[in-house]
C-alpha cells in the first residue's frame, strides 16, 4: 500500500502503543537551549534519572545571548545563569555543547541542519516551536514544551498521536521578488492561523520542489504559525547535495547507502492524504503583515482590509489588530513608515537570505532615523557571510552587523523595540509584545523586502527596486 | 476524588475574551528569563492587564477563578511551557475554550491542566453567563466531555489519548515511557542512523 513520510517515520519510532491510545515515539534527534531545558534538567535531577541518550542530545545557547557585546560573563546576569546552568548540565549528562567560544553556536534551528545533524527519516523533538524548520530535509519534527523535554532526556521517548496529514501545494512559478517567506506567509493567509491544528504538512509541487534547501527551511520554520505542529518535504537530490560533506552527515560510502534508506522513507507518489490544498505560486506577490498574527497579511499592493471584510468571529482580532498597528483599515500597506529593521531570526538568518538583502542594499544608504540590523543565524553563517563581504554592503549601507543569535524576534536579549516603534522584521511572529516592547508593532516580511524598507523608511515593494 | 486524576474539575470561571490569544500574551519573553518556574504566576498577561485595567485578570470579582474560558485557537505561539505554568501558579486548574493551539494542549495537559473544546457558539454563552454570575462554579467533566453551569449542559471535545491520561492520573508521561524499558533501546537500535549506515 501506497504511503507517505510520515507514515514511515511514525512506523520506524514506534516503540509500543501506550495504555491512553497515544503512540510512545522514539525521538532520534533532541536539541535543547539554555530557555526551555533547565527546569527539565532540574526535574530529572528530582527523579534521579540520568539523559538516557546523550549521543542524540545536542545543544547550543540562542534566545538570551546578546549579540553586540559577548564577553563572558554577559552584562544582563540572568542571561549569565543560564548560560551557565546550559553548559553545566550539558557538560555533566555528556550531550554536545555548541557554546560561544565553538565556531558552531547559532540559533538551534540554523545550527542542525547546517551540521547535518538533522537529516531525512529522523524524528526530531526541540523545546521551540519553530522545531518544524528541520522537516525541510525530510524529518518529522515538533516543538515541545519543557515537560516533554524531561520525558526526551529521560526516556529518549515522546507519548504522542499521530497528526493528520494534510498536503500542501504550490504550484507553477514564483516571480521575481518573491522568496519562500512570501509563500509561508500566503500559505497561512490562505488556511489560517488555526487551520493546521491537528495536521502535519506535507510541502509540495513544482515551486518546493525548485526551492533550495535554505528556502524550503524558510517554508518549514513557520508551519507552526499556521497552527500545525510539523511540516516537511520530501527529501530528493537538493536534499542529498545540500547534506553532503556536512560534519554529522555520514560520510564516504556510507552516505550513499544513506541516500538509498533516506529515498525510501518519502512519500510514494500515489500516496493517500487526509486533505490536500493548492495555491498558484505566480499569483503570490511580495506578501506583509499588518496586524497582530501572523495570518493577517496583504501583497505589498493591497490595502489593510476591513473588519466588516472578515468573518465574523475574527472581526475582533481585526479591531484590536488595527488599533494596535495604529492604521487605518483601507489604507495601503506601501508606504506604511518604519523605525526599526530586523534581518534575521530562525526563518530567515541564511546565508542565502543575507545575500538576498545585501544585494538590494549594496550601493544604497539606510533612511534617515532608521535603526537597521543585521543578525546572521549561526557563527557559520556569519563566517560565510564575511567571506563574501556581505558584512562590509551592509555596513556601508548603514545597517549593523552583529553576531549570531535569536536577538530581536522575541524580546529576551538586548535587541528589543522600543515604545511604539514599527519594525519591518524577517522573523515570524507579529503578537503583541513579541519584540520586547509592549506597545511595539510588526510588520513580518522577506527579507528583500526588509532590506527595501529599510532604504526607504516606509514598506516598499522591493521588485520596484529590480526593474 | 484523588488528587491525582482529573475526572472532573469544578471551580468559578473567568473568560478571557477573544481568538488567537498567544503564549506572548499569556506570558512575555522576558519573565522566561529564569532557570526555574518560581513566580510565573505572578505574571500571567502582565502587559495585557498593565494596558488595560479591565482586563479580567484584574477584577476582582474573579479572584480564586479556576476554570478560564477562552476563544478560539487560545494558546497560539511559542512552545514555552512557561504559559499554562503561570496559569496554574495563578490558580487556573482547567480551561474551557473554542479550540486549543497543539502544542499549548499538550503542556497544559503533562501540567494536568485539561483542555475542553466547545462551540464557538458556547463559548460565548458561557462567556456571558460567567460573567453574569461568576460566583456560580463551572463543572468541567472531562470523563464525561461535558461542561455543566447552572442548569446547562454543554457538549464538549477533548482527545482520547489526552482524555484517558488525565481521568486515569497518567499525564506525567515519564513512569509510563521509562516502563518500556530496554525495547526503547531496541527500537533505536533497528534505525540505520543511530546503528550507522
Amino acid at each position: 500500500m501506497a504511503s507517505t513520510l510520515l507514515d514511515r517515520v511514525w512506523d520506524a519510532h514506534t516503540v509500543r502503543t501506550l495504555p491512553s491510545g497515544q503512540t510512545q515515539l522514539l525521538i532520534g534527534l533532541h536539541l535543547i537551549h539554555e530557555v526551555t531545558s533547565p527546569q527539565a534538567f532540574q526535574a530529572l535531577h528530582e527523579l534521579k534519572l540520568p539523559v538516557r541518550m546523550p549521543a542524540r542530545t545536542f545543544a547550543t545557547l540562542d534566545h538570551i545571548i546578546p549579540t553586540a557585546a559577548q564577553q563572558r560573563p554577559f552584562a544582563d546576569e540572568v542571561a549569565e545563569e543560564m548560560a551557565v546552568h546550559l553548559a553545566r548540565n550539558s557538560q555533566q549528562s555528556g550531550v554536545s555543547f555548541f557554546g560561544l567560544d565553538s565556531g558552531r553556536q547559532g540559533i538551534v534551528h540554523v545550527i542542525g541542519p547546517e551540521l547535518g545533524l538533522t537529516q531525512p527519516g529522523m524524528t526530531i523533538a526541540c523545546g521551540d516551536s519553530h522545531t518544524a524548520t528541520h522537516g525541510a530535509v525530510g524529518a518529522i519534527a515538533f516543538g515541545i514544551g519543557t515537560s516533554q523535554v524531561r520525558d526526551v532526556l529521560a526516556t529518549q521517548c515522546l507519548a504522542m498521536a499521530k497528526p493528520k496529514l494534510r498536503q500542501v501545494r504550490v504550484d507553477g512559478a514564483l516571480s521575481k521578488g518573491v522568496y519562500a517567506k512570501d509563500v509561508i506567509l500566503a500559505i497561512i493567509r490562505n488556511l489560517g492561523v488555526n487551520g493546521g491544528v491537528g495536521y502535519a504538512y506535507e510541502y509540495a509541487g513544482a515551486v518546493v520542489d525548485r526551492m533550495t534547501m535554505e528556502e524550503r527551511l524558510t517554508l518549514c520554520n513557520m508551519s507552526i504559525e499556521g497552527g500545525a505542529r510539523s511540516g516537511y518535504v520530501n527529501p530528493d537530490q537538493t536534499t542529498f547535495d545540500y547534506l553532503r560533506g556536512r560534519q554529522y552527515a555520514p560520510q564516504g560510502e556510507a552516505f550513499d547507502r544513506a541516500v538509498t534508506w533516506w529515498k525510501s522513507m518519502a512519500s510514494d507518489a500515489n500516496a493517500s492524504y487526509d486533505d490536500v490544498k493548492r495555491l498558484d505560486g505566480a499569483a503570490i506577490p511580495p506578501m506583509v503583515t499588518w496586524g497582530i498574527n501572523p495570518g493577517q497579511s496583504v501583497g505589498v499592493g493591497e490595502r489593510i482590509p476591513a473588519p466588516e471584510s472578515a468573518p465574523e468571529p475574527e472581526r475582533a482580532t481585526y479591531r484590536e489588530a488595527l488599533a494596535h498597528m495604529g492604521f487605518e483599515a483601507g489604507q495601503p500597506i506601501a508606504g506604511a513608515k518604519v523605525d526599526v529593521v530586523f534581518i534575521g531570526s530562525c526563518t530567515n538568518s541564511r546565508v542565502s537570505d543575507l545575500r538576498v538583502a545585501a544585494a538590494v542594499a549594496k550601493g544604497n544608504r539606510v533612511a534617515k532615523g532608521v535603526r537597521a540590523m543585521v543578525v546572521p543565524g549561526s557563527q557559520q553563517v556569519a563566517k560565510a557571510a564575511e567571506a563574501e563581504g556581505l558584512h562590509e554592503v551592509f555596513r556601508e549601507a548603514g545597517f549593523e552587523w552583529r553576531n549570531a543569535g535569536c536577538s530581536m524576534c522575541l524580546g529576551m536579549n538586548d535587541d528589543k523595540l522600543r515604545g511604539r516603534e514599527m519594525s519591518a522584521s524577517t522573523s515570524n511572529r507579529n503578537f503583541i509584545g513579541r519584540q520586547g516592547s509592549p506597545t511595539g508593532r510588526t510588520l513580518l516580511m522577506s527579507p528583500a523586502m526588509a532590506a527595501a524598507a529599510a532604504l526607504h523608511g516606509e514598506v516598499t515593494d522591493v521588485r520596484e527596486m529590480m526593474r | 476524588m484523588s488528587v491525582s486524576v482529573r475526572r472532573q474539575v469544578a471551580g468559578r470561571g473567568i473568560p478571557i475574551p477573544g481568538n488567537d490569544i498567544d503564549t506572548d500574551r499569556i506570558i512575555p519573553a522576558r519573565f522566561l528569563k529564569t532557570v526555574t518556574n518560581e513566580g510565573l504566576g505572578l505574571h500571567a498577561f502582565e502587559d495585557a492587564r498593565k494596558h488595560d485595567a479591565e482586563h479580567p485578570f484584574n477584577q476582582k470579582v474573579y479572584e480564586g477563578a479556576s476554570v478560564l474560558v477562552a476563544g478560539m485557537n487560545f494558546g497560539c505561539g511559542s512552545s514555552r511551557e512557561h504559559a499554562p505554568e503561570s496559569l496554574k501558579q495563578w490558580g487556573i486548574k482547567a480551561i474551557v475554550g473554542g479550540s486549543f493551539a497543539e502544542i499549548f494542549f499538550g503542556n497544559c495537559t503533562m501540567l494536568g491542566i485539561p483542555c475542553l473544546s466547545i462551540s464557538q457558539d458556547d463559548v460565548l454563552w458561557l462567556q456571558r453567563a460567567v460573567g453574569r454570575d461568576p460566583k456560580q462554579p463551572v463543572n468541567v467533566d472531562v470523563e464525561r466531555r461535558e461542561v455543566r453551569f447552572g442548569d446547562r449542559v454543554i457538549p464538549a471535545r477533548i482527545p482520547d489519548g489526552a482524555r484517558n491520561q488525565l481521568v486515569s492520573g497518567a499525564w506525567n508521561a515519564t513512569g509510563v515511557l521509562l516502563d518500556a524499558g530496554d525495547a526503547i533501546e531496541a527500537t533505536a537500535g533497528r534505525l540505520p542512523y543511530v546503528k550507522g549506515f
